[in-house]
């Protein structure tokens, strides 16, 4: 089976590492992703001001892309790309004033409805593949790791627009028990990580980034796994208060470990905090294979 | 024939003017008596000096063009631009190797592009722009210098961005960083290069001089485009058209000659 997939900006420009060990782990569960032929950023964050249609001409423009090139459903890893596409749709869904304004501007060859439906990842192996077919894939389960699922905001907020419970989420963590990994579980799971304030306040960044790391290692985590880049960067690279930082992996590197997928694709290389010496002490990794 | 009137009327920065019909509008602008010391150059579509602003009768829309090769129609209000004060941002090209946010460092603005496709409805080379400045923006630096290759920089684009993106120097800096790191070079011409050197294309000159047009003609339609080492594809700037005929028609040329 092939998905029409919808990358985003952030994937190309620096999480490559998450759309290689995607790809990899997909194509082992049988499912290919196709990437669509032409498409533009998904807008970022969707805007809330009532009147401000403007903003919403990216995220609708990729959806009559897709509905051109004759998609019916869309495939995206990123959080913010998820959240901004699903906003986007449901406003187009539920306001006919704002639709066919919407549509008027875009000019495409036929108007969008909000006939597509954009699909997360996690979405895709929890509902359509399913626990039980991912544990047959497991080669070596990663007995003795414990993981530590980051799930941020945009995955789970607003209610009603995110793929699980915002509460009390636990996609990642039923994903990682198929794996075999142990799972530390922590209010904090769920708290912003800082999201853009990177770019001009980096501090309340290192800030929450250092609470959530902190609590993690207190919780016996050995890891921390998510699927945002956003996220990724910031916890990445803003543990440096920390004394003892966590690795921050993609979940889809982790299934690619326990799949014993090739290490050249899963990007483990490809971080500022290298989880590579961890993995391999706990033997999940062999020596010969990280040198790759 | 097409049945037209001789005569149509338009209207040139709010004045009404009777111009001949069937001309450009530079040659319509000449014909009302103006004469163009800005908003004209090659007159071939080449150089982008001449972009026009106009309405059509009947319309509200604002249309954009380059007035040398779009004809003035009954009822048109135009006006010339001739230049667009862009900004371009200097760099040394030796410093600026591929990266993903390299073109972002030169100009973040393109971050502000909310994707309405304005500049792609206003450039009169047909050229996707939304689509090269969305591939800068995602570190692409390939694809936008591809997209944006057929650009004559004439600033139409920037001109009607309501996010305020100057899109041209953006592709410029594409291109020069994809001809100066990405780009594979053609080993043929570094061997052509040494022959010119050493004077041994001197005597395969002599030889083409003595040839017929026919003779001519033959060597051109068989002739070889290069090949690039680790690509399935041959490497030419016309390959994309998926056929080895040349864009220009070589017969006129080749008679002229003869002549």
């Amino acid at each position: 089976m092939h998905i029409d997939y919808y990358p985003g900006c952030t994937i190309k420009a620096s999480a490559g590492q998450y759309e290689t060990s995607v790809r990899a782990v997909l194509a082992t569960l049988g499912i290919q992703m196709k990437e669509m032929e032409q498409w533009n950023c998904c807008g970022v964050v969707h805007s809330l001001a009532s009147d401000n249609l403007i903003r919403h001409i990216a995220p609708i423009r990729v959806f009559a892309r897709l509905q051109e090139q004759g998609g019916s459903e869309m495939l995206t890893l990123c959080d913010m790309c998820y959240n901004t596409l699903s906003q986007a749709n449901h406003l187009v869904r539920q306001n006919a004033r704002q639709r066919e304004s919407i549509n008027d501007f875009i000019e495409a060859e036929e108007d969008y409805d909000g006939e597509i439906h954009v699909l997360h990842l996690l979405q895709i192996l929890r509902d359509r593949v399913g626990y039980q077919t991912i544990k047959k894939h497991v080669r070596r389960a990663l007995q003795g790791l414990t993981v530590f699922p980051y799930y941020g905001c945009k995955l789970l907020r607003p209610g009603g627009m995110g793929i699980d419970d915002p509460e009390a989420p636990r996609v990642l963590r039923d994903l990682m028990h198929t794996l075999g990994a142990a799972v530390a579980d922590d209010p904090l799971q769920t708290q912003c990580c800082g999201s853009y304030h990177i770019v001009n306040h980096d501090e309340i960044v290192s800030r929450r980034v250092g609470k959530i790391a902190a609590r993690a290692l207190e919780r016996g985590a050995d890891v921390i796994v998510l699927s945002c880049p956003l996220c990724h960067f910031n916890l990445d690279t803003r543990q440096a208060l920390v004394d003892s930082p966590l690795p921050v992996l993609y979940f889809t590197q982790l299934m690619g470990v326990a799949f014993g997928l090739d290490l050249d694709v899963l990007g483990l290389n490809q971080h500022h905090i290298d989880p590579l010496m961890l993995l391999q002490q706990r033997g999940f990794v062999q020596e010969e294979e990280a040198l790759v | 024939m097409i049945d037209q009137p001789r005569e149509i009327n338009i209207q040139l920065m709010g004045k009404d003017y009777k111009v001949s019909s069937g001309l450009t509008i530079i040659a319509a602008i000449e014909y009302a008596g103006y004469k163009l010391v800005r908003g004209a150059g090659c007159r071939a579509g080449f150089c982008g000096a001449c972009p026009t602003l106009y309405r059509r009768a009947g319309s509200h829309k604002l249309y954009t063009a380059l007035a040398c090769q779009t004809l003035a129609e009954d009822g048109m209000c135009l006006v010339q631009v001739p230049f667009v004060p862009v900004v371009r941002r200097p760099y040394d090209i030796e410093e600026v190797a591929p990266s993903a946010n390299i073109i972002l460092q030169y100009y973040p603005e393109v971050a502000a592009c909310v994707s309405c496709n304005t500049c792609t409805r206003a450039c009169p080379q047909g050229i996707s722009v939304m689509d090269y400045i969305q591939t800068a923006l995602r570190g692409d630096i390939e694809q936008t210098a591809l997209l944006s290759f057929d650009c004559i920089s004439c600033g139409i684009c920037s001109s009607r961005c309501p996010a305020d993106i100057k899109h041209y120097p953006v592709g410029q800096l594409a291109r020069r960083i994809y001809s100066k790191y990405l780009l594979p070079r053609s080993s043929q011409l570094a061997d052509r290069l040494d022959e010119m050197e050493t004077e041994q294309c001197e005597v395969e000159v002599e030889t083409m001089m003595h040839l017929s047009t026919e003779e001519l003609r033959a060597r051109y339609e068989q002739r070889s485009f290069e090949t690039v080492a680790g690509r399935d594809q041959k490497h030419s700037a016309i390959q994309k058209w998926g056929t080895a005929v040349d864009p220009v028609d070589y017969r006129d040329e080749v008679e002229e000659v003869a002549y």
